[in-house]
């Protein structure tokens, strides 16, 4: 393959890989099943913290 | 049963990351490999002879390439100041590559010749005495230390796998080569030039009693740029720039 | 606390397992000290063998002292988390913090005054600024990223780390990683590739620690509790999976000898290069971006008590971020030998790079939305969200400089300089010192850090000793650019390259100065930290957030 060729070969494929990607993940993004599911993970480090659910003390060893 | 299949998410999550980061690096890395062009044809590069080579390694222990730069970028200023931009095929023999990040101090591409060695040696010894405004560290150290090069041979075979191509002469005669190219007019010193051709021979740093590290740095900044004639370089190719 | 029944048992298969791998690793270690082919390597195996015999050790003494529990769960079957190697890792983040921002500041006065490079090998310049590169990156960062995500991985899975001694391991051996890699730099034993400079067998060494890390990683996601995976979590994996890849290929190298420190790199000139700066960027990319993003989409909310801003655009963000990034590195490049096509894709997806970037911080930045008061009255919020404001500065100047015009300029200056510390000091170091000050109480049980007073003073000198030192670098960069390329009247060069090193005088001891001052709020830092582990308490500790305090000593329910 020579220069040129390389060089359109290359970002075209960079361009077209990056397009898809960017239109599946905006798709599972707002995939409207998946909304109650994004609400739960974005509560989770608020959700009361499991630490006492041993008592705490024990350092993890 | 739903257990496996989230376990199998963040598997599959591990995958995918990998699947995304992986294709920057093979587009832009692998073509480098396999377009002829990538590195342009010329005249002239030979792999380093082991006193040069030994030279090398000081530059990169000492950590010189934190501070100067080997790359000539091809603007107006930077050819003016420092020579011919600098070619892909001049670092063919680079394992690893010194194009540095940052230019504390100038460019050392096409160094070579550009200074005596009596002037590297003041200036190794103290920067200062011959750039009174430098900043750069002195290395009195290097022309106290004797070199050690015992493992030369060695240091070739390694680089022969890596892909520079040693024969099998130059890395039985690694030693007597490096010794020869401090002892200028000796036979040994003709058949240093013959492997390595534009070798320079001489006793870089003006002690006969021995091998210290500064020779061996000495002839390697002063074989810097040195090995392509521009005279016959032919810029028309396919050029990449 | 578990009933115990009094009794001592024997070792468990774990721990005997545990024991034979670090006498194998001391076997080698001794031989690799009496049959190195140079002195470094010797010290380096006596190092090892050092470092294993204590992990034997340690293992056999604990193995014998564990009372007898229901394997790790507690009295009611559930199981505790493992934050042993957290509170190692936190600890170690600020002891090598202050060192890696000392020996900088050390490097910075001596490009102010020669003098100070004392003409010896082991403290001249060239061997202190990869210490000083490797202290920040790899020893400060990395721990704050191991002590962060081993904690957040546990807290949003409600799982237990995976892998019994293996979490132990990957933290020491993390540190055995740190000290083979400085102590071999001093003597002179480097790659010489920028932030990969340890040689083939301390890469080797990094290779086991960093495989057992995503291990425990994994693991710990595998064994979740929760249906989904906290989007910090994706952060730190896709950090933790890049940089092996990453470490891997840059790393290929050829020893000279099997028992020796030195090796010639697989690649070369143009070729090498590019990975180089595939690596270095990504570098930059994952262990500095994303890694430290995992820390801001768990520690922000965290703090301010309130979700991530947009989960959706945090989604977006990540895979946007992760698939620009890796691209980038061919910036660091323009005008080289290095073929334009490369150059042109680098400069390309770095400029695009600044949306993903902006849409993360704008999502930072919101998540305070509604609790602004915050940014007053807690100055470990503010310095949480003074990182992200720094992210958002440093994220827009990057691509502005990838682009070719600019770069002309601004490459091999100390504009570069200045960029790279806006980023690692406005951001990784205050992001990481916001996380430090929220983890510390947590992990020791405290009511609160020992004086929120002491962190306002932290925040301000930080802040203050960061300006002065990237406006220095700002100017002086641009100006020495603009030196290089000036002409007189007569069409010559104006400048000798000299007379550019002299102007920059002036700028070289601003910045050390503001370094000097980054370096004396780190030390504000420890001795706050230190207190606070001691389990000291001055006046303000009963006026904290209650979030300060640990979460079983919060008054009420948590939230």
């Amino acid at each position: 393959m020579d220069y040129d060729s390389a060089v359109v070969v290359s970002q075209i494929t960079a361009l077209f890989l990056f397009i898809t990607l960017f239109i599946g993940v905006l798709i599972y993004t707002f995939w409207p099943s998946n909304r109650a599911k994004f609400d739960r993970a974005a509560s989770l480090p608020l959700a009361k913290d499991p630490d006492d659910f041993v008592g705490g003390g024990r350092n993890g060893r | 049963m739903k257990h496996e299949i989230l376990e199998k998410n963040s598997i599959l999550l591990t995958v995918a990351i990998l699947v995304v980061v992986a294709i920057g690096g093979l587009v832009e890395i692998a073509p480098l490999f396999w377009l002829q062009s990538t590195i342009e044809k010329v005249k002239g590069m030979r792999p380093y002879s082991p006193l040069e080579l030994m030279g090398r390694d000081i530059y990169i222990r000492e950590g010189c390439y934190v501070c100067h730069s080997q790359m000539i970028r091809s603007l107006r200023d930077e050819v003016e100041r420092y020579g011919h931009y600098s070619l892909a095929a001049e670092s063919m023999y680079d394992h690893p590559f010194q194009w540095g990040s940052k230019r504390t101090g100038p460019d050392l591409a096409r160094v070579g010749g550009k200074y005596s060695d009596a002037w590297h040696r003041e200036h190794m010894a103290n920067p200062r005495a011959v750039v009174p405004e430098s900043i750069m560290p002195g290395y009195p150290f290097l022309a106290k230390t004797r070199l050690d090069y015992g493992d030369i041979a060695d240091r070739l075979k390694a680089l022969r796998i890596a892909g520079v191509p040693y024969t099998d002469e130059q890395i039985a005669k690694a030693k007597a080569d490096l010794e020869a190219q401090v002892r200028p007019d000796s036979d040994a010193a003709e058949a240093l030039l013959k492997r390595y051709p534009k070798a320079q021979v001489r006793d870089f740093d003006a002690n006969p009693k021995m091998i210290s590290e500064l020779d061996a740095l000495i002839a390697y900044l002063q074989m810097l740029g040195t090995l392509v004639d521009f005279a016959k370089f032919d810029a028309s190719g396919p050029n990449l720039r | 606390m578990a009933e115990t029944t009094g009794g001592r048992r024997w070792l468990s298969v774990a721990d005997g397992g545990a024991v034979l791998v670090a006498l194998i690793g001391a076997g080698l270690g001794a031989m690799l000290a009496a049959k190195g082919s140079d002195k470094v390597m010797m010290l380096h195996g006596l190092i090892l063998a050092t470092a294993c015999l204590v992990a034997a050790f340690a293992v056999l003494y604990s193995g014998f002292r564990r009372p007898v529990y229901a394997s790790a769960a507690g009295a009611d079957g559930a199981e505790a988390y493992m934050d042993g190697p957290v509170r190692v890792a936190t600890i170690a983040t600020v002891f090598w913090g202050v060192i890696g921002f000392l020996v900088g500041d050390v490097i910075a006065w001596q490009l102010a005054f020669p003098v100070l490079n004392f003409d010896l090998p082991w403290t001249n310049f060239g061997r202190l600024r990869p210490l000083h590169t490797s202290a920040v990156i790899f020893a400060f960062g990395g721990n704050a990223l191991l002590a962060t995500s081993l904690y957040v991985v546990q807290r949003t899975t409600r799982a237990r780390l995976f892998g019994g001694w293996l979490p132990w391991f990957v933290v020491w051996g993390y540190q055995l990683f740190i000290v083979l890699a400085a102590s071999g730099y001093v003597l002179g034993i480097t790659q010489s590739k920028e932030y990969a400079e340890p040689e083939w067998y301390v890469d080797l060494w990094l290779t086991i620690v960093w495989v057992a890390y995503l291990l425990v990683f994994l693991g710990t996601l595998v064994k979740r509790k929760e249906p989904h995976i906290y989007v910090a979590n994706w952060f730190y994996l896709a950090f933790i999976v890049t940089i092996a890849m990453l470490h891997i290929i840059n790393n290929l190298t050829i020893p000279v000898s099997w028992t020796g420190t030195k090796s010639y790199i697989l690649f070369s000139g143009v070729q090498d290069a590019m990975t180089q700066w595939w690596y270095g960027h990504n570098a930059v990319g994952f262990f500095l971006t994303a890694g430290f993003l995992g820390i801001m989409y768990y520690f922000i909310p965290k703090r301010v008590v309130r979700p991530v801003y947009s989960y959706r655009l945090s989604i977006v963000h990540f895979w946007t971020l992760i698939f620009l990034y890796i691209w980038a590195g061919p910036h660091h490049l323009h005008y080289t030998a290095l073929p334009d096509w490369a150059q042109t894709l680098g400069m390309t997806f770095s400029v695009m790079l600044w949306m993903p970037s902006w849409g993360g911080m704008i999502n930072g930045l919101m998540t305070l939305s509604g609790a602004w008061d915050k940014l007053r009255t807690d100055p470990v919020v503010r310095m949480l969200v003074v990182s992200v404001a720094f992210y958002g500065m440093s994220t827009f100047e990057g691509p502005l400089m990838s682009v070719k015009a600019v770069n002309s300029l601004s490459h091999y200056t100390d504009w570069t300089i200045g960029h790279v510390h806006s980023g690692a000091l406005g951001w990784v170091g205050m992001v990481s010192f916001g996380a430090i000050y929220c983890l510390v109480p947590w992990l020791w049980k405290r009511r609160g850090l020992y004086s929120l007073r002491l962190v306002e003073w932290h925040f301000w000198i930080s802040t203050i000793g960061i300006l002065l030192y990237i406006t220095a670098m700002w100017v002086s960069g641009i100006m020495q650019g603009l030196m290089w390329r000036a002409y007189d009247e007569l069409g010559f060069l104006q400048y000798s390259f000299v007379e550019t090193v002299e102007a920059m005088h002036p700028y070289y001891i601003i910045r050390a100065i503001g370094g000097g001052i980054f370096v004396l709020g780190s030390l504000i830092m420890a001795y706050n930290i230190w207190r606070t582990v001691r389990g000291d308490e001055s006046a303000d500790t009963a006026e904290q957030p209650e979030v300060a305090a640990a979460p079983e000593l919060r008054a009420a329910p948590a939230e």
